[in-house]
């Protein structure tokens, strides 16, 4: 909502700059988004009349001017401008005058005395325009100061108003507005009925009284569709934003603008019989001002007459039944559609207007007929012509409800937390014309046609705190009951897990949560992606199902900036559908309706195994650097990973991650075809876990440690080298009798003394008792029977 | 000078020209050893007068203690210079780098998140999640936004295909309604998470954070909601005389409703161009829980009142460290985000 402070405050004019005007407005919750001035600084610039023209003696492009300016005596002016002509009113700056960026000077042009200068409105900073003088209305008054005749030093208002607050879609509204916060009285332009100067009548009919309860119509007959319109109702408009088109337009435009009901008005020689409004018939169509062809929901009010649709009603007319500057006969409408009826009606064809914004917010249904009278008599002012009889229908049962609202001092002040008294609040109802009665320090409030948004006692403490002023309620630091929150031990925080891939080197990303429906084919081999129906780019059209697609295009964006070396890490949800025949709980997991939403911790790295350094060979990132992350991320669970298939990964260094004998994820390297589409150069590795198992922690569990020594024993197993090291080593502990504390592989040797397709295992295993020191022979025998269980069950052989 | 007295004098000028360990002990058997000047001189004792034996003894055994001295002494300073040696020839380059992993860091909105989640902790807030696929209901009507409201116009809505009635949630407001459905009161929670728009420009991204909050108890107020956003911004900011300023404003889900400003930090309020010159900046919408919603989720809104905000992280994340491109946050460029160790 945008218009002319110098129209406001004709209305209401409260002793406030316009600063503090905008600030008020701002803090009453209409905010003021922009306050623009109309013209910049300019001085010394007139109204004047071009009373001669010639040619320039010695310049084909100039003009000489005899020009009346208002100062007494005629004024030579030197002028360039092609379309300056004798009699013209033009905007004149005399000598002395300062324009933007220039201060005229009494000059000789080509030989030629020259003082002052006849403007362009480019040259007055009102316009672009630079092909010509700016011309003025032939009544314009000579010597009169520019600035006052187009008042330029008006400043232009825009609202951004919240979707409540329709009834300040109009200058009535804002100055009742502006009344409300300043105590002055508002004065809007008198309304009168027009006489009745023709007999032509249009009956109206309801047909669809829920969408449109009220609905005024007349004739105006012999009027001028050429006419134009006048200046200031042309500024108003253009200072509205809005253009000029014809009078009439203009009119149904500026009556919008001042009182806040849209009006339409027909060609009255395209109708013919009453005019009703219905629903649609199925596959009616209709053909819109935007000359865009419509067929209507059967929802969807229709303004029509005894033949055919001719407008959608409250959203826009039609091309066929609109008026032209052939017209001389118009069908004024000025109607009540309500806001249900109209809302999201636009908005589904694909475009809005300024009378379903309005609409759809709430049209004060009690100003219906004195809007159609506003109109008239501007018509009959500007176009001339003779106003028929007034057609109304009206519908009470489907007008809106303005029930009364209780509000309660007392739960008003436990609302806002202060004391306001029943005094202050009768104020601010009467302020803002709200009728009321008074019920000890109850107020029961009737909202006035003219607001929608006062439904219940809430809505009337809003008011209050609005006009009090929420900088008038204080900031308080709350009193609560200090209860401890509960820590789950056994849960870690995901920033423990952030914090700890941070200190192992991984810079945190956060990507999109769509991405293309390729990552989701390449990397999880997803037939059914779950589809945006409008995504913002084809590129992000669908959920991802997992974190890796984003770490690889991190990956390649950084690769693209030269950087070598990239490890990073993105927790947050993926998006997959849930298996028909799994039945699922809806809420908090992230399960809604056919889909799951696990939340997910995920890394890349890929590059050099450490920055490059001096003290340290240089090495790629490996599997076992991927996997000693999951473990510390795992940890203190002991993880066990086993081999897998996975359609991001290269198939003999994949491995299923689990933890307590449940899948919790993934730990590999890319698959190599994924290397090549992508460009990665070498394969990064990467890892993605379940964020929910990762967080589970255990409890510590304490036990004695032992007084007695420990013995240590070494042993080298010689096996298959495709055997399984985990393999092993679980049979070893499985093997262990209860003296053994510890097995650990601590080396992998294949080469010089161990046979071809053979590889020497290393374990370190460490004995202790907790009661006694061990014996030799319970050391022998352990060592011995884990030996044993080796051969056993892996064909492993002692390395001599 | 005596004899004597030579022999002492010659022992510790020999002494003091050695420095080599087993040389010095090579010497110390020329005065000291079995058949050392010394011990010779001892020897001869026996051929003298009792009397005369005596004094000479004493000559001699001082001599004697004096020549272990010089010794000592001397043995004692190489012990010193081998050590200064050894450890000199072991001195490194301590200017050279640490050698090993380097160290990454959180992502900046992140770090954000964290903060904000520990300031809101340390009054008592909990912290809820919610699912990012809503359903209508959660994301509007729940929330006192029925179809063909025109609040929904503000919120372009991303759908998913061939799944009426779900969507990607618009705001972290259906966060509030789910824990209140599984929660009674008093509540005191923040939900922060991703949320959807179709919007993409130079200062919106079709994905971003929000944080919201809720406080449902039997005296909260708004001037509670004013006392608690401020302080945390102050906090958050570090910046004790931050002013906020609320404005009546309008959302679905709350009656009475209010933008928050809060003076520039960049220019403490004085105009600049981060702020358009108006000295503040828009922060965050908020304002009392609409009985409506409370209604829905079946707490009784006499008894019962409570306040709400949301407020944007990316941009609280922009305004403390400076960053004034949104899109950076998600292209992950490792040059941006490593400057948020």
């Amino acid at each position: 909502m945008q218009f002319s402070e110098h129209w406001l405050r004709e209305f209401v004019d409260p002793p406030l700059t316009s600063a503090e005007l905008a600030h008020s407005l701002t803090m009453a919750g209409l905010e003021v988004e922009a306050l623009d001035t109309v013209a910049p600084a300019f001085s010394g610039v007139v109204v004047a009349h071009v009373l001669a023209v010639d040619k320039h003696p010695d310049a084909d492009k100039l003009k000489l001017c005899r020009v009346d300016a208002g100062q007494g005596e005629m004024l030579q002016i030197v002028c360039g401008a092609p379309n300056v002509a004798a009699g013209m009113k033009v905007p004149c700056a005399l000598v002395g005058a300062e324009l933007p960026g220039v201060k005229i000077k009494a000059a000789r042009v080509r030989g030629m005395e020259s003082f002052g200068m006849l403007c362009s409105a480019r040259e007055l900073g009102l316009s672009e325009d630079h092909s010509g003088l700016m011309a003025l209305p032939a009544d314009a008054p000579v010597g009169e100061d520019i600035r006052t005749y187009l008042v330029l030093d008006d400043k232009l208002f825009t609202l951004k108003l919240t979707p409540n607050r329709a009834d300040c879609l109009s200058l009535k509204g804002v100055a009742r507005e502006v009344g409300a916060l300043t105590g002055v009285p508002v004065t809007l332009p008198p309304i009168r009925e027009a006489e009745t100067a023709c007999d032509v009548r249009r009956d109206v009919v309801l047909d669809a009284p829920a969408a449109c309860p009220r609905y005024c119509g007349r004739v105006v007959s012999g009027i001028d569709a050429k006419a134009p319109t006048p200046g200031w109702m042309k500024m108003r408009l253009e200072r509205s934003g809005i253009r000029s088109i014809s009078a009439v337009v203009d009119i149904t435009n500026y009556v919008m603008l001042e009182l806040g009901q849209p009006l339409h008005a027909f060609d009255n020689a395209r109708l013919s019989g009453a005019v009703q409004v219905r629903y649609p018939a199925k596959g009616e169509q209709l053909l819109l001002l935007n000359e865009q062809t419509v067929e209507p929901a059967a929802d969807t009010a229709l303004i029509a007459d005894e033949r055919r649709a001719l407008a959608l009603a409250g959203i826009m007319g039609g091309e066929e039944s609109g008026i032209s500057d052939a017209t001389t006969e118009l069908f004024l409408e000025s109607a009540f559609f309500a806001p249900d009826a109209v809302a999201g009606k636009a908005r589904a064809l694909g475009f809005s207007s300024d009378a379903s914004y309005r609409f759809e917010r709430g049209v004060d249904f009690d100003t219906t007929r004195e809007a159609l009278e506003r109109a008239t008599q501007l018509i009959l002012d500007i176009c001339g012509g003779r106003a028929g009889p007034v057609s109304e229908a009206i519908d009470h049962n489907h007008l809106p409800r303005r029930e009364a609202v209780r509000l309660r001092v007392p739960r008003a002040e436990k609302i806002l937390g202060i004391r306001l008294g029943a005094e202050v609040a009768e104020r601010l109802f009467k302020g803002l014309d709200f009728p009321f009665t008074r019920d000890g320090d109850d107020f029961i409030v009737t909202p006035p046609s003219h607001r929608f948004d006062i439904a219940i006692e809430e809505d009337l403490v809003e008011e209050l705190a609005r006009l009090h002023g929420y900088d008038n309620i204080p900031a308080r630091l709350p009193q609560g009951v200090l209860a401890i929150l509960p820590q789950n031990e056994r849960q870690r925080s995901v920033w423990r897990l952030r914090r700890l891939l941070a200190a192992r080197d991984y810079q945190e990303v956060v990507n999109y949560s769509y991405v293309d429906a390729g990552w989701e084919h390449d990397f999880c081999a997803v037939v059914q992606p779950v589809v945006l129906s409008n995504p913002i780019a084809s590129q992000m059209g669908v959920m991802r199902s997992s974190l890796i697609g984003g770490l690889v295009g991190n990956l390649v964006y950084n690769l693209n900036r030269r950087v070598e070396r990239v490890r990073v890490f993105e927790t947050g949800r993926c998006f997959l559908r849930v298996d028909k025949s799994q039945s699922l709980q809806d809420g908090e997991g992230g399960e809604i309706a056919g889909f799951l939403q696990p939340k997910r911790i995920a890394a890349l790295a890929a590059g050099p195994a450490a920055p490059e350094q001096w003290g340290l060979p240089p090495r790629r990132m490996d599997f076992f650097d991927a996997k000693a992350d999951v473990e510390a991320l795992l940890a203190p669970w002991p993880a066990h990973f086993a081999r897998i298939d996975h359609p991001a990964l290269h198939p003999g260094r994949a491995a299923a991650v689990s933890v307590g004998g449940k899948v919790v994820g993934i730990v590999g390297e890319l698959h190599p075809q994924w290397v090549q589409k992508y460009e990665l150069g070498a394969a990064p590795v990467v890892f993605e876990l379940d964020l929910d198992d990762v967080l589970q922690q255990p409890l510590p569990a304490y036990r004695e440690a032992s007084r007695f020594p420990a013995v240590v024993r070494d042993l080298a197993l010689v096996v298959d080298h495709e055997q399984p090291a985990q393999a092993l080593l679980n049979g070893l502990i499985a093997a262990a009798p209860a003296c053994v504390r510890e097995v650990v592989l601590f080396d992998v040797y294949q080469g010089k003394g161990v046979d071809q397709g053979k590889k020497s295992l290393a374990f370190r295993v460490v004995m202790q008792d907790t009661e006694k020191t061990l014996a030799d022979g319970e050391v022998e025998a352990a060592v011995a029977k884990m030996i044993e269980a080796a051969s056993r069950e892996f064909a492993a052989k002692l390395r001599s | 000078m005596s004899d004597i007295e030579k022999l002492v004098a010659e022992a510790t000028a020999e002494f003091a020209g050695i420095s080599e360990m087993a040389l010095l002990e090579q010497a110390k058997a020329r005065y000291l050893g079995k058949s050392g000047s010394v011990t010779e001189l001892l020897k001869g004792l026996g051929k003298l007068a009792a009397d005369e034996r005596k004094r000479a003894g004493a000559a001699i055994n001082s001599a004697k203690e004096r020549i272990e001295a010089a010794l000592n002494a001397r043995r004692e300073l190489l012990r010193h210079a081998a050590l200064d040696a050894q450890l000199r020839a072991e001195a490194l380059d301590i200017t050279l780098p640490g050698r090993g992993q380097g160290s990454g860091g959180l992502h900046p909105v992140t770090r954000t998140l964290e903060r904000i989640e520990a300031l809101f902790r340390s009054i008592g807030f909990d912290v809820a999640d919610g699912p990012e696929i809503e359903d209508d209901f959660h994301n509007f009507t729940a929330l006192n936004t029925p179809e063909n409201h025109p609040a929904r116009s503000m919120h372009d809505t991303f759908y998913l295909e061939n799944s009426p009635g779900l969507l990607l949630r618009t705001h972290t407001s259906p966060i509030q309604v789910r824990y209140m459905e599984t929660h009674k009161p008093p509540i005191r929670i923040i939900a922060p998470g991703r949320v959807y728009r179709v919007d993409s420009d130079a200062t919106h991204s079709p994905m971003f954070h929000q944080v919201e909050g809720l406080w449902i108890d039997e005296n909260v107020s708004f001037a509670d909601l004013k006392g608690v956003f401020t302080d945390f911004l102050r906090n958050f900011f570090e910046k004790p005389d931050l002013r906020t300023r609320f404005r009546p404003s309008f959302f679905p889900f709350t009656e009475p409703s209010a933008e928050i400003d809060m003076s520039c930090v960049f220019c403490e309020g004085n105009g600049c161009r981060v702020c358009s010159h108006t000295g503040w900046l828009e922060i965050a919408g908020s304002g009392m829980v609409h009985p409506n919603v409370l209604r829905h989720v079946g707490i009784d809104s006499e008894k019962y009142i409570g306040f709400a905000f949301g407020m944007g992280p990316d941009r609280l994340t922009m305004l403390r460290y400076g960053v004034n491109d949104l899109r950076l946050f998600f292209d992950g460029d490792l040059r941006f985000l490593s400057q948020f160790r």
